[in-house]
């Protein structure tokens, strides 16, 4: 019993000191931003990165969810005649929910690892100190156009998969089901309110930066050679999942009610 | 020109520095020797402040380097140039970007200028044509060269070597070290390596000082080394496994079980 406690008290405590080195590395990001020179060319290869690389497999992700959406509503739905609000489902699921989680775990399964896993590489063979010995800050170098990548990008990608995913819907409920087109339409614009869509890019942005955030604290921080690298790339895309299930709760509840 | 006092260091419970002191005069060559894990890449860490000490001072042209921001400590960097042991090159760049790095950072240059100038340092240190290539194309030799010419690059006045020979072969090995020789005649620059290749050091360094648990304990002209009359120093430099010096996880003593 003793040990269940003394084990749990470690964890806590552990848990407290990583939460603090994290917030300690974001203030020491946010700071770096402002002092010039800025870091433009770098920060434009992570937006690459970031948008542009996730987006075949995020538009693959959001037209599927958009379509199985419309299905499983439609015929669960159809059951007490509700079908014809297909086209609200859809749209608020995507914008508030779907799109924002989707594409955020997607990108901390790409963007995320591969940004632990080059920070990770780069500390063990020693580029981290070679920069510092060039006398570049590594955080302002490596983790700010990340950091800002991350922020704008995720929103970016994220209004694209909310329209991917309407459209997955609309193709099922009205090319597979015969339902009309105009209610479709009707039903998806008539409750879809602004605050819907930016809400949900304020999540979007929220979990970019933390997918950020977190894989290169991960990356950053590595020690012990090519295992550690491995480590850190996979509690990377771990931690950064978790951040994002978590912290959407949080944030719908604060955003949405 | 280069001085520590009383340094203290630990990681966790490991202890590896305790109460170093070490003089480095200008234009001197100065080699640390010490058995692997001792703790000397982290003195060089210290020297160009990458690590900040537990306790103690590192004076460089008698300013105190551990009290400083991170400003000023990056504008005293400018006057350093480093090789890493595994020569730790960028290796998103190709091999003129990472000799060009400082002169893009921190020089308004236009990129052909710093190209030119890469090209020229990299001939320095005996490569010719290779500006284009990625590092990943280059053999350990080759890395170690091009480590070499983007630590001059910036005509800094203090280059530190970390093991610039370990991992070479005998050849390759004596080709650096008759570069880093060079590097001192042509550059006048003050210089500081590690190494625990006794070859190497003999070769390139005015005194030698010895690390050993965390201080230095014997510090002298190459001949003097070699005639040392302690004995953690002959054992080091004649590479016994016999003598004072413990080795890590092996017991001195063998016991043979016959049947
Ligand atoms: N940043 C660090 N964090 C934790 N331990 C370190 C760090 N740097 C060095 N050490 C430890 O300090 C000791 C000396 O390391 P080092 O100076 O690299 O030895 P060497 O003499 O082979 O260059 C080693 O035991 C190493 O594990
Ligand atoms: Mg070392």
């Amino acid at each position: 019993m003793t040990k269940l406690i003394e084990n749990l008290g470690r964890t806590i405590i552990s848990f407290t000191a990583e939460l603090g080195r994290i917030i300690m590395l974001l203030l020491e990001t946010i700071k770096q931003t402002f002092i010039p020179p800025y870091e433009i060319r770098n920060t434009f290869v992570q937006m690459l990165e970031i948008g542009i690389r996730s987006l075949p497999v995020v538009l693959v992700t959001a037209v599927f969810t958009g379509m199985v959406f419309a299905l499983q509503t439609y015929t669960g739905f159809k059951r007490f005649g509700a079908e014809s609000v297909v086209g609200t489902v859809v749209a608020l699921s995507m914008t508030r929910e779907l799109g924002p989680v989707l594409t955020g775990l997607i990108v901390a399964g790409r963007a995320g690892a591969a940004m632990a896993a080059e920070l990770g590489t780069m500390r063990v063979t020693e580029q981290i100190d070679a920069l510092e010995t060039l006398a570049t800050n590594p955080v302002k170098y490596l983790i700010v156009p990340r950091f800002i990548s991350g922020l704008t990008m995720l929103p970016a990608v994220t209004i694209v998969a909310d329209i991917i995913g309407i459209i997955g819907g609309y193709v099922v409920t009205v090319g597979i089901f015969h339902t009309s087109s105009v209610v479709y339409w009707k039903r998806t614009w008539d409750f879809l309110e602004a605050s819907d869509i930016y809400n949900g890019l304020i999540k979007a942005c929220f979990f970019g930066g933390s997918i950020a955030l977190v894989s290169c604290y991960r990356g950053f921080y590595t020690s012990g050679g090519a295992e550690g690298v491995g480590k850190a790339t996979t509690g990377a895309v771990v931690l950064s999942s978790m951040t994002i299930l978590i912290s959407d709760y949080f944030l719908s509840n604060w955003l949405f009610r | 020109m280069i001085r520590l006092e009383g340094l203290y260091k630990s990681f966790g419970a490991k202890e590896v520095l305790r109460g170093l002191d070490l003089e480095i005069g200008k234009g001197e060559s100065r080699v640390v020797i010490g058995g692997s894990g001792s703790g000397k890449s982290v003195i060089l860490k210290h020297i160009i402040g990458i690590l900040r000490p537990d306790k103690g001072k590192v004076f460089i042209n008698d300013a105190d380097i551990t009290v400083l921001r991170d400003r000023e400590l990056y504008e005293i960097r400018k006057k350093f140039g480093m090789l890493f042991q595994m020569a730790a090159l960028f290796d998103s760049m190709n091999v003129w970007e990472n000799v060009g790095f400082a002169l893009t950072r921190h020089r308004k240059m236009k990129l052909s200028d710093i190209r030119e100038i890469a090209i020229e340092k990299l001939k320095m240190v005996g490569l010719v044509g290779v500006e284009n290539l990625m590092p990943s194309e280059l053999s350990g030799g080759m890395k170690k060269r091009v480590g070499l010419a983007r630590a001059i690059a910036h005509e800094p006045e203090i280059l530190l070597y970390d093991e610039p020979t370990t991992g070479l072969d005998p050849i390759t090995a004596d080709a650096i070290n008759e570069l880093i020789v060079e590097m001192r005649e042509r550059l006048s620059v003050t210089s500081v390596a590690i190494t625990h290749d006794m070859n190497s050091a003999y070769k390139i360094a005015d005194r030698i000082s010895m690390l050993y648990e965390g201080k230095i304990i014997e510090t002298g002209t190459p001949e003097e080394i070699r005639d040392t009359g302690n004995p953690v120093v002959r054992q080091f430099i004649t590479g016994s496994a016999v003598g004072p010096i413990k080795v890590e996880g092996v017991s001195n003593e063998k016991h043979f079980n016959r049947a």
